[in-house]
């Protein structure tokens, strides 16, 4: 695998920078924000994204999709989280999209993916739950037979982009401890099923999250994506995939607030100097960078592994979710110190970049958990 | 046309694979048995030069390679070079690999002066000079730092005064890698102290048993010496050893940085393979055969992995790069700062799971690995100083990187 860019997905990158550039700023996310609008997110920008094919870019041909590979996704996401965008894309092609296209029979990819990809359809994935912490196979949500049912019960939490979705792919526990890979099965519900509320949650970055409660919601065995107790493999292999996307989003992110940051630094002056031309700042921006190369290494190399489809994803996707948590909080609370007191007021944009930072270290497990999981796998 | 090309490339490829045969019976039937064996430190190297006394497998090792230019594999034949094109010469070192040879001949006159040479020498000095390189005979040190110059390398005061066909020179160098033990030079001296600091310093090569040198060894927190300070007291060098011209040494010292930091590169790269770290914590810590029973420890270890992984995946980002064809970025610096930095933390973690054990400085009760892993943490603590320290890294970057303000 080379981790270099091919003249597409760079030309790719100038289509997704000039787009961004073009349809989103910082002051839309704040009017986003202050409006408490219920999406948190433009519909219709997300169909303007629909319509450039980036939702389909994982997918195969026959469901409707280009059949392009994780790095082309990793250029788009990349220039989303740059301007912080919050339209659902990650979400619906990550979690629900991949989990359909992994898991689902001809007859859900048929039904699902094509509306999916033109983007008629928001479809997302209740991982979280009270007591799950960052593992996602700790599975509480109940589902129990009932005639040619299924009646499920639990509690979801923070489900990405759940306020407004049309589906929700629901993990329950069918067999087995709460904790167990063995005896997980997933379904994928109308948002509209009698017994499920989705109560929109609101969180210190604003994106849409919602508190999803089931009681006694009836699914039907046709709904079940894969085989009754067997989705914890699909359901681990999913959250890995999406755990590399959000990366391509943090870095994306990271590197724009070291922007914003650099672009202050060279323009603010104190003592009748910029004060970037102080050695105790210079050397923290230095840092700050080589933090940004470090973590493009680990996220490029993490796509490619996906694209590859090598066996080493798991590893290389908790080197580079770690590697991108503790650079994006650190460049964020730096981002804040440098800007002195004008970083501390709501009316400065930097603000948003520390929020997202910390929501996004703890989406999919934080730099501690990736370590420990890391460590894990390598037999320490 | 296509078909043609398809042609003359698969006939270069039989070409190449009849040479890697070759070339790999003519090492199995050259290399002396005990030279089948990584290299466990630097000194255990054979770095050619008067001065060192090899054993006699190393020596015959050393002058086989040396007959077929192969010390030197890419340098042109008619300096004694291998001759050989890029390709060959990426299977000569795979082959040596996969036998796992050690290298003939290291050094700076292979690494540093030799490329310079090749690059920005006359012919003269490259007749003169190139062949003892590629033969192991002469063994180069570099004359840089002073006492008053370190990371300010250009306000060196070394000072070379023309006389007649010579330079008079008198000052003092240190930090010299090896002095005691190189044959030649390659010096940094002001020659216009009037000029601007950069453009008053010319590049000389001087012979060590010029009469006014004298060396003497610097002895180190780890109680090795590889370094020295180095005395010039009117030392007479012919003015035929000039690089590039009067006065523009800063060039050819800016030309050789880039031959210096790609093979500090090439140094992160070669690592023991295993991991020691995992070796360590399963012998020091009790009750850690299956699991690192000490969570701190099995943390800190993972962060090390983990931080090597990203440089190791950078440098493979940044070779992709180059052989994508695009300009070679700001990388080096990058490389310098977090490589050294990323083996000090592994130093030092090596010496906290050894605890009690690595305090040994010598005799009983300690075990030779031991007393050589907190001396090689010991050692380690100059990573971030030689070469450039980590602090003028990070300015390197916040200038050309990130477009600071002075």
């Amino acid at each position: 695998m080379d981790l270099v860019l091919t003249e597409e997905q760079v030309l790719l990158q100038q289509t997704a920078r000039e787009f961004v550039a073009k349809n989103s700023s910082l002051r839309r996310i704040r009017a986003l924000r202050d409006s408490q609008d219920r999406l948190g997110y433009s519909r219709k920008l997300y169909d303007d994204m629909a319509k450039l094919g980036w939702l389909g870019i994982i997918f195969p041909e026959e469901c409707g999709g280009l059949a392009l590979g994780f790095t082309h996704l990793m250029v788009v996401i990349e220039e989303l989280g740059r301007g912080l965008l919050p339209e659902p894309l990650l979400s619906t092609v990550l979690l629900g999209g991949a989990t359909i296209a992994k898991g689902g029979s001809t007859a859900q990819h048929q039904d699902l993916l094509p509306r999916l990809i033109n983007g008629e359809l928001i479809v997302t994935l209740a991982h979280q739950e009270p007591r799950s912490r960052y593992n996602p196979l700790h599975v509480e949500t109940r589902a129990q037979k009932d005639g040619n049912c299924w009646v499920i019960n639990g509690t979801k939490i923070q489900v990405l982009d759940g306020a407004g979705a049309d589906r929700i792919i629901v993990p329950t526990r069918t067999r087995g401890d709460s904790t167990d890979r063995d005896g997980i099965t997933l379904f994928v519900v109308d948002a509209k099923i009698p017994g499920l509320s989705l109560e929109r949650q609101w969180r210190i970055d604003a994106r849409n999250a919602a508190l999803a409660r089931l009681h006694n919601v009836r699914a039907s065995e046709t709904d079940v994506i894969g085989s009754v107790d067997t989705g914890g493999d699909t359901l681990a292999a999913i959250i890995d995939q999406a755990t590399v996307g959000l990366c391509a989003e943090m870095l994306g992110s990271m590197t724009a607030a070291l922007e914003i940051t650099l672009d202050y630094l060279r323009t603010r002056t104190q003592f009748g100097v910029p004060i970037g031309s102080f050695q105790a700042l210079k050397h923290r921006a230095a840092k700050m960078y080589i933090e940004t190369e470090l973590a493009r290494s680990a996220v490029m190399a993490a796509h490619k592994a996906l694209e590859e489809n090598g066996k080493d994803v798991a590893r290389l996707a908790s080197i580079a979710k770690a590697r991108c948590s503790d650079a994006f909080v650190l460049i964020a609370n730096e981002a804040v110190q440098m800007h002195g007191g004008i970083g501390m007021t709501d009316e400065h944009d930097i603000g948003f970049f520390i929020k997202r930072a910390r929501a996004a270290e703890v989406t999919f497990g934080d730099a501690t958990y990736h370590r420990n999981r890391f460590a894990e796998l390598q037999g320490y | 046309m296509l078909l043609l090309r398809n042609r003359a490339k698969d006939a270069a490829m039989e070409t190449l694979e009849q040479f890697r045969e070759e070339t790999r019976q003519w090492l199995r039937a050259n290399a002396p048995q005990s030279m089948y064996a990584a290299l466990r430190s630097t000194d255990d190297a054979c770095w050619g030069g008067r001065k060192t006394t090899y054993p006699a497998d190393v020596k015959r090792w050393l002058d086989v390679m040396a007959e077929r230019g192969w010390t030197a594999p890419t340098w042109p034949k008619q300096y004694g070079g291998g001759g050989l094109n890029k390709a060959e010469a990426k299977i000569l070192s795979q082959e040596m690999a996969k036998l796992g040879l050690r290298a003939p001949l290291v050094g700076f006159g292979l690494t540093m002066i030799g490329p310079l040479l090749l690059q920005e020498g006359s012919e003269e000095l490259k007749r003169t000079h190139l062949p003892p390189i590629i033969r192991g005979e002469i063994r180069w040190c570099q004359g840089y730092s002073e006492p008053g110059a370190g990371s300010d390398l250009a306000g060196l005061q070394t000072r070379a005064v023309l006389d007649g066909d010579d330079f008079i020179v008198n000052g003092q160098k240190i930090w010299t890698s090896y002095a005691d033990k190189a044959d030649w030079m390659f010096i940094l001296v002001r020659t216009d102290p009037d000029a601007k600091k950069q453009e008053g310093i010319t590049f000389l090569l001087m012979d060590m048993t010029s009469p006014g040198v004298s060396v003497k060894p610097i002895l180190l927190i780890s109680g090795s010496s590889p370094f020295c300070e180095t005395f010039l007291d009117n030392v007479r060098v012919p003015r035929s050893q000039v690089v590039g011209r009067v006065n523009g040494g800063w060039a050819m010292a800016k030309a050789l940085l880039g031959h210096e930091r790609t093979m500090i590169a090439d140094i992160f790269k070669d690592r023991v393979p295993g991991n020691p770290l995992l070796t360590l914590a399963r012998r020091y810590i009790p009750e850690s055969a299956t699991r690192i029973a000490d969570p701190a420890i099995r943390d800190r270890i993972t962060q090390v992995d983990m931080d090597q992984a990203c440089l190791d995946l950078t440098l493979k980002r940044s070779q992709d790069n180059m052989k994508a064809g695009h300009k070679p970025g700001p990388e080096t610096s990058i490389f310098k700062y977090y490589g050294t930095e990323t083996n000090m933390r592994r130093r030092e973690l090596m010496v906290s799971i050894a605890g009690p054990q690595a305090l040994g400085w010598e005799g009983p009760g300690f075990e030779n690995d031991e007393l050589t892993l907190t001396r090689d943490w010991l050692r380690s603590r100059g990573n971030s100083i030689e070469g450039g320290t980590s602090e003028i890294q990070l300015n390197i970057i916040a200038k050309r990187v990130l477009g600071l303000p002075d």
